[in-house]
């Protein structure tokens, strides 16, 4: 499902003494099976921006299509249940959303919003469940007798059980520990190839972004300052320094390489694999 | 429409009102409301409404936001002057028409009910206007000290209100981001027939109830593990200084109680 | 090597300390014990539920151990003795918001100050001392959600200072902040530590972080798995994937380098000795 933000613009509490502009002229297209990484500081406008993409906010000022939708600023907006249903939100600690006496409850709850029946969302939620990483025991417990990681895991199961078209992630592994979160970030890697999701990243962890994204939109003060692939994006370092983002271990490695040997590798290498492959053929053949 | 209401909020600003005591202007609004009630004719009415507006000019608070804030209480008071107009039958008959009869007696008790609700929610609106909330609570905390010995437990229930207030911020975010979460997984709240809409709370209620006492729990590990055992051998941070302002404000108070005793009729 | 480290003296040690919570079956902590030197920062590693967090609660008595011993600045922990253990050892929680007690920041800090009774003119001074510490000495009246989760926990530091501590714990204090926040605390905490000798206990999953301390120790299953300095532990490499946790970037980056034929000397090296040595190795082709 093809997203297109066009020219956005949204203020909070517009029309009153405390409004405040969040973002604005934001555009951003996001083809059938991109996987897209929003990055900036808190405050750059990326969770408006985010909810944006189902509809949770309507922009004050132009236009997001998303799918056959669309919804206009300044216009009733009819069927955004439909909206969405197609784009399923994994908010930063998604776990605070739980609330059913059962796992299994929870899951099912939104499929059966959304009209699914019982019997095929109970059989949504066995294959949720087995995709975030959890045993099927479990969907008779109380989601508040699990432990936190587990609880993250239900929540996550809760919305991929919707089965939308596009997965919006904010921030999806904070908190976690490093094995926890390398689990859920490859688990949403792999639905978003076999699915062939939209998924958008909404990260601060710019190895995620290198490592998962081919996208990479970054925002600043409710802009978008820059748009670009993975390698382009990283390949300007002092300007994302500027912006005070962080640059991923491997690129800010590869700078210091180039700078302490004088050289210049030809390209901006992403991974360790890479960075290492091409630093040792350079040592092997470097005449002295 | 919340953002526009201002009972209980504060406005910061600088002046005379803003720095009294909060302890003065907590016993002067409490003695307010009771010598209100001496006022019955027109005389002392407008000694109360001079005295009214003379606070809310020294409290520097923009009239404009006032009335913008006011307007919706201000149909509360129309409302209760109408109430009296139409439904009081006493004294001289003014004017009829078919089964509407207006007395004399209705359009004053009329005038004097609206007016003195209108003056009452002038003066409080002015103590929560000029006074933060933690003021409020310290001033309460030292004015009920007294009764600590009834074993009145002063010192918690103002640490009580003190621990509200701070989360009120931190729970409305919590609540629009749950609602938020909710809304994207199909849950209805403004729209559908009422009895789906009241069912829609419950995922929205549960979460807060689980997340509220978890920060509840979390806070009580905090507070002890910071020396928290009680009120017993605290010291206190905030002081509260009595200033000659202070006195003044009472002394002009007393000054209008004596007006509106021999006045009155 | 090891000699050296025990040269130096214990300011909170623990022996053989078990620990079971209510209602489960497992110990949270299978006789524990080590010592904690005066002046070091510790890193307490391990996944979650590996029993870091409930170390926390022990060392300053929020729970007591079943069995086993504490002493902390010379006190045995007990029930009487806590409330002065508290006063040496502070402690900075995960959650920025949920350990916030005060209306606006001084408040705040002024909180631990009131609950040990210290008189007002003192507890002014230490308000304003700690705060400039933390560098949040400007916003004295701002309310608490109007800070970021940085500034919240330079509050909090702040308000452990105040007490004038001898030790300080991060109970994964910078898990729930942005990179940025977690500069900011992190930083703070150091430039604390230099400054005032304190002892600094940081229990985490960030092996960055932990990369930074004078000692590691690494918790599996409520045991103490692996004890010393970072360059010993990060020579565990695979062994700390498999307890759940992370190898940091450089030892990544030397691995891969040692597949490819290139021979480095020693096992661990922070990226910028990486660097050099590639240097090196260059010049000697």
């Amino acid at each position: 499902m093809d997203i297109s933000l066009q020219n956005i613009e949204y203020r909070y509490q517009a029309k009153t003494p405390f409004e405040r502009l969040a973002i604005k002229d934001v555009s951003i297209d996001i083809p059938t099976g991109t996987y897209m990484a929003l990055i900036g500081h808190t405050g750059s406008g990326k969770s408006t921006v985010l909810q944006h993409l189902n509809a949770l906010l309507l922009p004050t000022e132009g236009t997001v299509v998303i799918g056959n939708h669309e919804v206009k600023a300044k216009q009733k907006n009819k069927n955004l249940r439909q909206i969405r249903q197609k784009v399923g939100i994994v908010f930063q600690f998604p776990e605070h959303q739980l609330f059913e006496e059962t796992v299994e409850k929870d899951i099912i709850f939104g499929p059966m919003n959304f009209g699914v029946s019982e019997a095929a969302a109970k059989e949504r939620a066995r294959l949720a469940l087995k995709q975030v990483g959890l045993a099927e025991e479990i969907l008779e417990k109380s989601p508040f007798d699990l432990s936190g990681g587990q609880m993250r895991r239900v929540a996550i199961a809760g919305v991929l059980a919707m089965e939308p078209e596009c997965l919006v992630l904010d921030e999806p592994t904070a908190g976690l520990d490093p094995r926890g979160r390398k689990e859920i970030m490859d688990m949403f890697y792999s639905l978003h190839k076999e699915r062939n999701l939209s998924t958008i990243l909404v990260t601060h962890s710019m190895e995620d972004a290198a490592r998962y994204a081919d996208q990479i939109v970054i925002m600043q003060e409710g802009h978008v300052v820059k748009q670009g692939t993975p390698v382009e994006i990283f390949s300007s370092v002092s300007e994302l320094v500027d912006m005070g983002l962080d640059v991923p271990e491997v690129v800010r490695f590869q700078r210091s390489l180039e700078e302490k040997l004088g050289i210049k590798l030809g390209a901006t290498y992403l991974s360790i694999e890479e960075l290492s492959s091409a630093v040792a053929e350079l040592l092997r053949g470097a005449p002295v | 429409m919340m953002e526009k209401m201002i009972i209980g909020r504060y406005v910061p600003a600088e002046s005379l009102i803003h720095r009294m005591d909060p302890r003065s202007k907590l016993i002067i609004i409490f003695l307010f409301v009771c010598i209100i009630f001496l006022a019955n004719n027109m005389l002392t009415y407008v000694l109360i409404g001079i005295y009214t507006f003379l606070m809310l000019g020294l409290s520097r608070i923009p009239f404009r936001f006032l009335y913008a804030g006011l307007k919706p209480v201000l149909w509360l008071v129309l409302f209760t002057l109408l109430l009296q107009v139409f439904f009081t039958k006493d004294g001289s008959l003014l004017y009829e028409l078919g089964p509407i009869k207006i007395y004399e007696e209705g359009v004053r008790q009329g005038i004097f009910i609206s007016m003195r609700f209108f003056f009452l929610i002038l003066m409080t609106s002015l103590l929560t206007l000029t006074t933060t909330p933690i003021e409020i609570t310290d001033g309460l905390e030292t004015l009920l000290n007294p009764l600590k010995k009834v074993r009145f437990p002063v010192h918690e229930m103002a640490l009580m209100m003190s621990i509200s207030l701070r989360f009120i911020p931190t729970l409305m975010q919590e609540t629009d981001k749950i609602m938020k979460a909710q809304i994207a997984r199909g849950v209805e709240f403004s729209s559908g027939p009422v009895k789906e809409r009241i069912k829609a709370v419950i995922p929205l209620l549960i979460p807060l109830f689980v997340s509220s006492f978890k920060r509840a729990e979390e806070l009580a590990i905090a507070m002890e593990a910071r020396g928290y055992r009680g009120g017993e051998g605290r010291t206190k941070y905030r002081l509260l200084r009595w200033k000659l302002a202070d006195t003044m404000q009472l002394l002009i108070l007393a000054i209008l109680t004596i007006l509106l005793i021999l006045l009155r009729s | 090597m090891r000699g050296e480290v025990f040269m130096r003296e214990s300011i909170v040690s623990l022996k053989n300390v078990s620990f079971q919570y209510e209602n489960q079956g497992r110990n949270a902590l299978q006789n524990v014990s080590f010592d904690i030197f005066d002046g070091e920062w510790l890193a307490i590693v391990g996944h979650n539920g590996s029993g870091k967090s409930t170390m926390a609660k022990l060392l300053n008595g929020l729970q007591f151990p079943q069995q086993g011993e504490i002493m902390v600045c010379g006190i045995r922990l007990n029930e009487e003795s806590i409330w002065e253990i508290r006063k040496k050892l502070g402690m900075v929680f995960q959650n920025p918001d949920n350990q916030f007690v005060g209306t606006t920041v001084q408040d705040d800090v002024a909180f631990g100050l009131e609950n040990h009774g210290t008189p007002r003119d003192d507890m002014i001074l230490r308000v304003e001392d700690s705060l400039k510490k933390v560098k949040m000495d400007h916003f004295l009246n701002q309310e608490p959600h109007h800070l970021s989760g940085g500034q919240k926990q330079r509050v909090a530091i702040a308000g452990v200072l105040a007490l004038r501590p001898s030790i300080i714990i991060l109970d994964e204090a910078t898990s729930m902040l942005d990179p940025k926040g977690r500069g900011e605390v992190l930083e703070t905490v150091r430039a604390l530590k230099d400054e005032k000798s304190l002892t600094v206990i940081s229990i985490t999953h960030d092996l960055e972080e932990a990369a930074k301390a004078d000692r590691i120790i690494v918790m599996n299953q409520g045991e103490v798995y692996r004890e010393g300095t970072p360059e010993d532990i990060f020579s565990m490499d695979d062994e700390l994937v498999q307890l759940g946790l992370d190898i940091p970037f450089s030892i990544k980056m030397s691995n891969a380098f040692r597949q490819k034929g290139i021979d480095l000397s020693k096992h661990y090296l922070s990226e910028e000795e990486l660097v050099n040595e590639l240097w090196t190795y260059r010049s000697k082709i």
